[in-house]
């Protein structure tokens, strides 16, 4: 009984301390939610909305690029491509299937795609093709009720309307790469796409633009459920470059199947009008991404379509030098305006022979003459009598030996050379044989084409020195040009050399001649061998161009200026192993000039 | 012995009016408010839709009520002299389920009866209370306090509880230990006892560790360190986290739980309810929750404190600490107090066996308090 009556007491008591505990525990459980709710609810709150917002960047639209009349040179274009989205097909195969009938698919890009598939929820759209034609994409909406799961997104891709003509200027854009330095968020942007040569890679963040914002909501699975905010980036800006697209595909179509470099310029501002090194290659196919054989064609072509020729060749300027040898002397005193020589067709230094391109000899010429003609014993005894380092000065004031720094990747300084510089170089002391084949512009001197494009610019416009540039000038934004301390004698004297070269009987390049409502051009050609001709070969015969592979071929060279009278435009062509400097490269030059001067005058009422 | 005390009653009995009008209607009250509140969640679960679970639900409870009022109604003598039948009964369900678990495709923890799957486990939380109080209301206190006289009732819940393990349902089968041990407690064994028992767990963990699936070994390391498998197992507890904490004071209101209804909330129909109940209506909500909780637990304990049998009193204490041990297990649960164990939150959470077992055993303590007077022989 007293048991009893404990045995109930017991149970009493210890049910009290159970109910207890049990009431501690659920006060343990409101502090932990005052901890979580309260106390670490900022933290919570802000891993919330980090799960549940996703931030896009928007791609701004990418600049134009214009030529100087406003012609599209590089723009955007829509593009089409074709994607899957799992989910919205019952069955992704038989798509495929379908799909295929219409375009065929390779293994490859099937296998892409199903791996893509695999890898992404069944929401996510995955890229079958892009870059459609209106054709394609027609063909796809008509047959759209078998091809469930199959949609169309349109995006923006880099245009080039005019192609390789303009690679070498233009450049291209391509995705990002691990070498790129990523300064700007949008890099990271799957697909984005950035400039990798020519303009496009010098005018990058001008041309880029600033990316948007754009604030999703998305469930764990990725799924976008809800724009919250939409900030719009601010568009690429246009770029207006001094080119004129119709020069430029002028100067591209003259070459035909050669190879080699031309430059187009405004004498009085440095205005690059045309900018080609041929061959080129397809910018709108490096755009979209080539595979790694199409890139290792490109690459090991003989005829390097990816170097600027323009920029990045460097040449012996031959006979083309000669201007610049010329006023050395005339500014020097080495020679004067009456200073004549005679051309026996070959002279000796010590026992060795220097020969004039013309085994016959030109007999006696003076210097306008000797340009005319482009007597080499004439440049050889000058160049004797003047020196190396007065040659390479002049020539320095004429834009060789360094780089003009036009902006585009690769530019290469050329060499000038001088006695000190061949003692640093090779230890040696310079030989006087090396002035001499220097006066014919060989030896040493390496130039580029754009140099050679710059040293007829300052000739024509009587010694200004202006810069090359893709910079568009109107009329508010004239480059300040500087002259240069020269006899506008010497400069005429030398001028008129060259209008001989073309415009009378007997000039290396009178061939190439024209007189358009009286304009007439000047220039001069130049031939240089990349062979040495032997002795033997001299005695037997020399043999011809034409006989030779193609690599051992000369390679000619054009400068010209036109209109004689009153320069504008001044042109540097460079063929590679072109033979002939007056057969291949003037008539280039001319034919460049001549259409300059006639868009001219379409541009400008006939006085 | 008795008989002065029955002498002071008119009948043992009570008619059926009676009986009704002895119903704790506060009580009810406050599981119909529970059962709203689950209602409610589960039709924000389903981003606003009745459907698959909120209309499901309300049947459930509906008939789980039925339940509860039919029990109610039952004399509690009658609870009694069952209790042991009834123990068993679930016992070979138990063992049922097992072989045929182990015959049919692996893991098989209910008995389908065509229109609701049966779990025995379920059912044995309630019959393990019944055939305790009533063994324990037979023997005497000397024999609570000796050692021999608890190796009877020790192995009633060791058996059980086994079987429940291998499922495995280890959730399960530690909150019938758990409300084993709590009745032990009660009636009075020893607390040293408890103290062997404990030591002896500890030494047997790291044996016991190698008997754990290799899936709860996991959920326990995760619970050590939810940064371990940030995107497997301790990524429910970080998103529990980050829900419950999101929510604020205030929530995130009706249908606007951000993790819950972009789905990086898991489970949120059923273990995690009480998650995006705090989500959505934040500390104010949840606070609301634990306290109808707290009164559904207290009445329990008062009815049992009121009850003039030692059985009833055991019966009320042991269901209804099985009922706190569901609530607290839960919520610790989804605040990352202890492991993910699996247990849902009663009455809130989707599922219809632990409606049905929960509203029974409100049903058996509605009872006890309606028989309050009644007095019970020792056997």
């Amino acid at each position: 009984m007293n048991r009893d009556n404990d045995k109930g007491k017991v149970l009493i008591n210890r049910s009290l301390i159970l109910g207890a505990a049990q009431f501690l525990f659920l006060i343990v459980i409101i502090f932990r939610l005052y901890y979580l709710q309260v106390y670490q609810a900022d933290k919570y709150k802000t891993l919330a909305d980090e799960n549940r917002i996703s931030t896009r960047l928007l791609v701004p639209p990418r600049g134009v690029i214009y030529d100087r009349h406003q012609e599209m040179l590089a723009t955007n274009r829509q593009n089409f491509q074709v994607m899957i989205v799992a989910e919205q097909t019952p069955n992704v195969q038989e798509t495929l299937d379908a799909f295929k009938k219409i375009m065929p698919l390779s293994a490859e890009e099937e296998q892409k795609i199903k791996k893509d598939l695999k890898k992404n929820r069944s929401f996510v759209p995955i890229k079958i093709k892009d870059n459609l034609t209106w054709e394609e994409v027609s063909k796809i909406q008509l047959n759209a009720p078998d091809l469930p799961g199959i949609i169309i997104d349109e995006g923006l891709s880099r245009y080039y309307p005019l192609g390789e003509k303009t690679a070498h200027v233009v450049g291209y854009v391509s995705s990002v790469s691990e070498n790129d330095v990523k300064d700007d968020p949008l890099l990271e942007v799957p697909g984005f796409k950035i400039g990798k040569a020519g303009i496009e890679k010098l005018y990058e963040k001008k041309l880029r633009g600033k990316g948007g914002n754009l604030k999703l909501e998305v469930n764990a699975y990725g799924r976008v459920m809800k724009e919250i905010e939409r900030i719009d980036g601010i568009p690429g800006e246009k770029v207006d470059l001094s080119l004129d697209a119709r020069l430029q595909t002028k100067a591209y179509d003259l070459f035909g199947e050669e190879s080699g470099a031309a430059i187009l310029l405004n004498v009085h501002t440095g205005e690059i009008l045309a900018f080609v090194s041929i061959p080129a290659y397809d910018p709108n196919l490096l755009t979209q991404g080539l595979s790694s054989t199409e890139w290792k064609e490109l690459n090991s072509n003989e005829k390097n379509p990816m170097v600027n020729k323009a920029l990045a060749g460097q040449y012996s300027p031959g006979s083309t030098f000669k201007m610049v040898v010329a006023l050395a002397a005339l500014e020097s005193g080495a020679i004067t305006p009456q200073t004549r020589s005679f051309c026996a067709g070959k002279m000796f230094l010590g026992s060795h022979a220097f020969h004039c391109w013309k085994k016959e000899g030109h007999g006696y010429l003076d210097v306008v003459q000797a340009l005319q003609h482009s007597c080499d014993i004439f440049f050889y005894e000058t160049a004797q009598k003047l020196g190396i380092n007065k040659i390479s000065e002049m020539a320095r004031r004429f834009g060789m030996g360094e780089k003009i720094n036009i902006g585009l990747e690769n530019e290469k300084p050329g060499l000038l050379p001088t006695t000190e510089w061949k003692r640093r170089r090779f230890g040696e002391p310079w030989q006087q044989g090396e002035s001499l084949i220097s006066g014919i512009g060989q030896g040493y001197i390496l130039t580029t084409p754009i140099q050679l494009a710059t040293m007829t610019a300052r000739i024509a416009n009587g010694g200004y020195e202006v810069v090359p540039t893709f910079e568009k000038f109107g009329l508010e934004n004239k480059p300040e040009v500087k002259k240069m301390s020269l006899s506008p004698l010497h400069i005429e004297l030398v001028k008129q050399g060259m209008f001989d070269v073309i415009n009378v009987p007997g000039g290396t390049a009178f061939g190439s001649r024209f007189d358009f409502h009286g304009q007439k051009m000047a220039g001069k050609t130049g031939t240089t061998q990349v062979r040495r001709i032997t002795m033997k070969e001299r005695q037997s015969g020399i043999i011809r161009q034409e006989d030779l592979p193609w690599k051992f071929r000369n390679h000619a060279l054009f400068v010209g200026y036109a209109p004689h009278d009153n320069p504008r435009y001044a042109v540097a062509v460079l063929v590679e192993h072109g033979r002939g400097g007056s057969s291949v490269a003037a008539p280039i030059g001319s034919k460049l000039l001549l259409e300059a001067l006639k868009l001219d005058a379409t541009s400008q009422p006939v006085e | 012995m008795y008989k002065f005390y029955e002498t002071g009653f008119k009948s043992q009995t009570l008619s059926l009016k009676e009986k009704f009008q002895g119903l704790s209607f506060a009580y009810i009250l406050f599981i119909v408010m529970l059962a709203a509140i689950g209602v409610t969640m589960l039709y924000s679960a389903a981003n606003g839709s009745w459907r698959p679970w909120a209309l499901n639900q309300l049947i459930r409870f509906g008939l789980g009520f039925a339940v509860m009022i039919g029990l109610a109604m039952i004399n509690v003598r009658i609870f009694m002299r069952y209790a042991y039948v009834f123990y068993f009964i679930v016992l070979i369900l138990l063992i049922v389920v097992e072989v045929t678990g182990h015959i049919g495709m692996g893991a098989q923890r209910w008995i389908n009866l065509g229109f609701i799957k049966l779990k025995p486990s379920a059912l044995m939380k309630i019959a393990l209370v019944l055939a305790l109080a009533r063994y324990f209301h037979s023997s005497s206190l000397q024999s609570i306090e000796s050692t021999r006289g608890i190796i009877i009732p020790v192995l009633m819940v060791l058996f059980p509880a086994f079987l429940v393990m291998t499922q495995p349902d280890l959730g399960t089968a530690l909150m019938l230990l758990f409300s084993a041990g709590a009745i032990f407690f009660a009636v009075g064994v020893q607390l040293w006892k408890f103290g062997v028992v404990l030591l002896g767990a500890i030494i047997t963990m790291p044996i016991a560790w190698h008997f754990l699936h290799d899936y709860q070994q996991n959920r326990v390391l995760t619970f050590l360190n939810p940064e371990r498998d940030p995107l497997g197992a301790g990524y429910h507890i970080i998103q529990s986290k980050i829900a419950l904490g999101s929510g604020g004071v205030f929530g995130k209101g009706f249908l606007k739980g951000t993790q819950s209804h972009l789905n990086f909330l898991p489970e949120k129909h059923t273990d995690f309810i009480f998650t995006m109940l705090s989500e959505e209506f934040g500390l104010i909500g949840a606070v609301a929750v634990v306290i109808i909780n707290f009164l559904i637990i207290a009445y329990s304990f008062s009815f049992a404190l009121k009850s003039s049998s030692y059985f009833g009193k055991l019966l009320a204490i042991g269901l209804a600490t099985n009922y706190f041990l569901y609530v607290s297990i839960n919520m610790a649960m989804v605040l990352g107090l202890i492991p993910v164990v699996g247990i849902p939150l009663p009455l809130i959470s989707y599922g219809g066996t632990v409606i049905l077992s929960v509203m029974a055993g409100f049903g058996i303590i509605l009872s006890v308090n309606i028989n309050r007077n009644i007095n019970i022989g020792k056997d």
